[in-house]
């Protein structure tokens, strides 16, 4: 099997397989908020930004080829990424103590595992409703970080479509699909992939508070990289076999 | 009929002409809105209905393109160009003074709904500025206060457009320097005839003899680019794609709409060429919006030629040589001129920069091989394929051959568009368009900005270097600042230019730009300090690297330029040791004393200076 080095470490690889998809098979952590095992891929984020061979690229939409070598958990990367987190965290209002995902959200471990203490750019602040209509399901776009996972989960996995993406520049939003353009006459239910891949706390379930006890949440009880490796958002056993 | 219906009914026609393919939406979209002057939430709908795209889907497509109004705009409704070169020029202070006398803000509609004014990035005018579009159909030229304290009585009494005076609507062509692409004669199939005489792999030999190299700016071997479209496999039922990128976005570029006014034959017969030599039967043209009054002279020529068998089935009488021209109007996207942005564009979508590979070249257009090059691309492949590979090599410099056109602006008395060989000095170039260097009269010139927004902006003791790929590359912009000009405002006006044109994709670009603008509107208003600078510096830095595309990895260019060879111009806004915030604290209590009704000295903050 063809390999490349990842932080000095031989990864194996598959044919077809990214930087990424590679990595996370071999066990080793990019970090990442916007790629998930059974998703098509995006870039977006570009928290996975490596070094290949001296030239910087998104770990989710290179292509593995044998001999490259990849810098992954540099200083100079991860001080990147903290910058692109920090960016995320100022782009919307994320108020972490308020937050049901709180404790287990991406977007909050990355910021923990890349030593974020502060946002340290101007807060934008944004005014954005909050989607209530849905019986059973939040959507609170202040915490939207335009991953797409939703997008993309609605489309290839549920078949649905009940999200797209609109704007541009800043303005860039994320759009329900129903005549009311509310998410309560969407076709979204709580059980698709869509309502449960998002890894910040942007779709949650309603009626649900506080199940997870501050202090018992994922990364109050694993190291954050850790926490960071572990589970994909909307997790099912399914996964986990795709991931295999 | 109610407005409704008469709304349904064009919208019907436009979905029929078009077939509801969904990948021709955004020219649905585009021409639904020359009917409908907007697009209401009903319209997306019926779009939506037509092409079978779900409603959110086409509303994400329009509210992509700055040129798609998804609020209502006025009968009339005006767009500035904002070109830095523009503002230079006055186009601030005369939009400000159309809207006072409207008595709306930039942005706003009139009460009426007769006319709407707002802003858009350069529209390629910048020899004749200040410009504006009128309804993206139009342009209107040399703006001055006169004009628009006229224009304002005509827009206010709801005169159509058809009866303003014909020469504010004027274009000139400015062509300054012409060499052997400007100065050619109409091309009426003499390359055509010449590639036919030789055959496809010799005229790409021709091509490949030439070293003629891209002219968008990153200057890709046009020989190898066809080559490898044409060695790419093509889909079952699909064919090869030829596309020619006219959207001229660059602020500060205006060459291809000499180009296409001028020498619209050639652009077209290099497109054809290349088309022989790809085996390619489908050609698109992507005109930029701005541009959209070209449209119908371009139209005119594809006509012409297709009458006089230089394009369409059995071209010049070669049997399968089966190859047309279809244009595509953009709608207001700068990072459209990318390629892969383009395509997606192209195929009716939000214009985002795909991930490559494939490159285009393997899988573009709708799948298929597709070769995209520039306008200026097309003119010199179709002189080559006439006048041999050699001819071309003969010009320039070994590494940059042949001529490259610049649209020269900014402080100069001769702005218009030159033609030179590649190795001219940057001093040549200041001297012919009659900018103040060496012994020149009028203010001497500090600072050149080349290849546009995301180019190279040099300073005075740069002036001797070459344009050529191997020394200072360009897509052909070239904006002159003489010595009175601020070089921090110029900086922060592309940094306002980048923010408005991201498409928002990436975490870096649409956040960072944001920031960029931000930190600069900051400074700008006197609330800089050491701390602002070092923070520009660093998403610089993270800027270039991070990016989905070249988009936002050019997007701090003129920063990175600017504070290294203007500083001063940082500096003395940047005195401060410590952090100065970007508001005024005390202002911030105002609505708290509003309603407290307190406006004693305990109801403000301690007042500093």
């Amino acid at each position: 099997m063809s390999t490349f080095r990842l932080d000095g470490a031989e990864v194996p690889f598959e044919d077809g397989d990214t930087l990424m998809s590679a990595a996370v098979r071999a066990g080793v952590h990019v970090p990442h908020l916007c790629w998930h095992p059974r998703l098509g891929q995006s870039g977006a984020c570009r928290l996975c930004t490596v070094r290949v061979s001296g030239r910087l690229a998104a770990a989710c939409t290179t292509r593995a080829a044998p001999g490259l070598v990849v810098e992954n958990r540099t200083p100079e990367l991860d001080e990147r990424r903290r910058m692109l987190v920090q960016m995320l965290f100022v782009e919307g209002n994320h108020f972490c103590p308020g937050c049901e995902k709180s404790g287990d959200c991406r977007l909050q471990s990355a910021g923990y595992e890349l030593g974020m203490t502060g946002p340290e750019f101007d807060e934008f602040h944004p005014q954005r409703a909050v989607d209530a209509s849905h019986p059973r399901l939040w959507l609170e776009f202040n915490r939207c970080i335009l991953c797409k996972l939703c997008v993309r989960a609605s489309h290839e996995v549920d078949g649905k479509d009940v999200f797209a993406i609109g704007g541009h520049g800043i303005g860039t939003r994320l759009l329900v699909n129903s005549p009311s353009g509310r998410l309560g006459d969407s076709a979204l239910e709580p059980e698709d992939l869509a309502a449960r891949v998002c890894p910040v706390g942007a779709i949650l379930p309603k009626r649900r508070g506080f199940e997870v006890p501050i202090g018992a949440r994922r990364v109050d009880v694993e190291d954050a990289a850790a926490a960071g490796a572990a589970a994909e958002p909307g997790r099912h056993p399914e996964d986990d076999d795709a991931r295999s | 009929m109610t407005e409704s219906d008469s709304r349904a009914a064009s919208v019907a026609q436009v979905l029929h002409r078009h077939g509801g393919r969904r990948d021709a939406l955004v020219q649905i979209l585009r021409e639904v809105q020359e009917q409908t002057r907007w697009l209401p939430r009903e319209v997306l709908a019926q779009v939506a209905a037509g092409v079978g795209l779900t409603p959110a889907k086409v509303e994400g497509v329009a509210s992509f393109y700055r040129f798609f109004h998804l609020r209502e705009v006025g009968r009339h409704h005006l767009l500035f160009s904002d070109n830095v070169t523009d503002r230079m020029t006055g186009s601030r202070h005369l939009a400000r003074t159309l809207c006072r006398r409207l008595g709306i803000a930039p942005g706003q509609r009139t009460p009426d709904g007769l006319a709407s004014v707002d802003f858009a990035s350069c529209i390629g005018l910048g020899d004749q500025g200040p410009a504006a579009l009128v309804n993206q159909q139009r342009a209107l030229t040399r703006l001055d206060e006169p004009r628009v304290v006229q224009l304002a009585d005509l827009l206010r009494a709801g005169e159509p457009m058809e009866n303003w005076p014909a020469e504010w609507f004027e274009i000139d062509d400015h062509v300054r320097r012409a060499d052997v692409l400007l100065g050619a004669p109409p091309m009426r199939g003499e390359a055509l005839r010449a590639t036919l005489a030789r055959g496809a792999d010799a005229t790409l030999d021709e091509v490949a003899a030439s070293r003629l190299r891209g002219r968008g700016g990153a200057g890709f071997a046009t020989a190898d680019k066809w080559r490898l479209a044409r060695t790419a496999a093509v889909p079952e039922g699909g064919t090869r794609v030829v596309v020619c990128n006219a959207d001229e976005g660059e602020p500060g570029t205006f060459k291809d709409r000499v180009l296409l006014r001028r020498h619209a034959d050639a652009v077209f017969e290099g497109m054809t060429v290349a088309a022989h030599v790809l085996g390619a039967k489908r050609g698109l043209v992507y005109l930029r919006g701005e541009y959209r009054y070209l449209l119908d002279g371009l139209q005119g020529v594809l006509a012409r030629r297709r009458e006089a068998g230089l394009l369409g089935a059995n071209t010049l009488g070669v049997a399968g040589f089966d190859f047309d021209i279809e244009i595509h109007v953009g709608a207001g996207a700068y990072v459209c001129g990318e390629e892969s942005a383009l395509i997606e564009s192209l195929e009716g979508k939000r214009g985002t920069p795909r991930i490559r590979p494939p490159f285009p070249v393997q899988r573009g257009y709708l799948g298929q091989p597709t070769v995209v090059n520039n306008v200026e691309t097309f003119v010199a492949a179709a002189h080559i394929a006439t006048r041999g590979g050699a001819w071309w090599a003969g010009i320039g410099t070994p590494e940059s051959t042949g001529t490259k056109l610049h649209s020269v602006s900014g402080d100069c008395a001769r702005p218009g568009v030159y033609e030179y060989p590649f190795g001219v000095t940057l001093e040549e170039i200041l001297h012919d368009c009659g900018a103040g260097h060496g012994s020149a009269p009028g203010r001497p010139v500090q600072a050149v900005q080349v290849g546009g927004a995301s180019g190279l902006c040099l300073a005075e003791h740069e002036f001797g270097r070459r344009i050529a790929f191997e020394d200072v590359p360009t897509a052909g912009a070239l904006m002159v600042f003489d010595a009175a000009r601020d070089m921090f405002e110029v900086a922060r006006s592309f940094a306002h230019f980048f923010a408005h044109e991201s498409c928002g994709f990436c975490t870096p670009c649409r956040v960072g730009t944001e920031l960029v603008r931000r930190r600069m509107d900051k400074i700008a208003e006197g609330h800089g300090s050491m701390f602002d600078g070092a923070t520009l510096e660093a998403l610089e830095s993270l800027l270039h690297g991070t990016t989905h595309c070249g988009l936002g990895a050019s997007a701090t260019n003129a920063l990175r330029d600017t504070l290294a060879r203007f500083r001063p111009a940082y500096e003395r806004r940047l005195q401060a040791p410590d952090f100065q915030p970007g508001f005024d604290l005390d202002a911030e209590l105002e609505a708290a004393r509003r309603v407290t009704g307190r406006d004693d000295p305990g109801a403000h903050l301690e007042r500093h200076g």
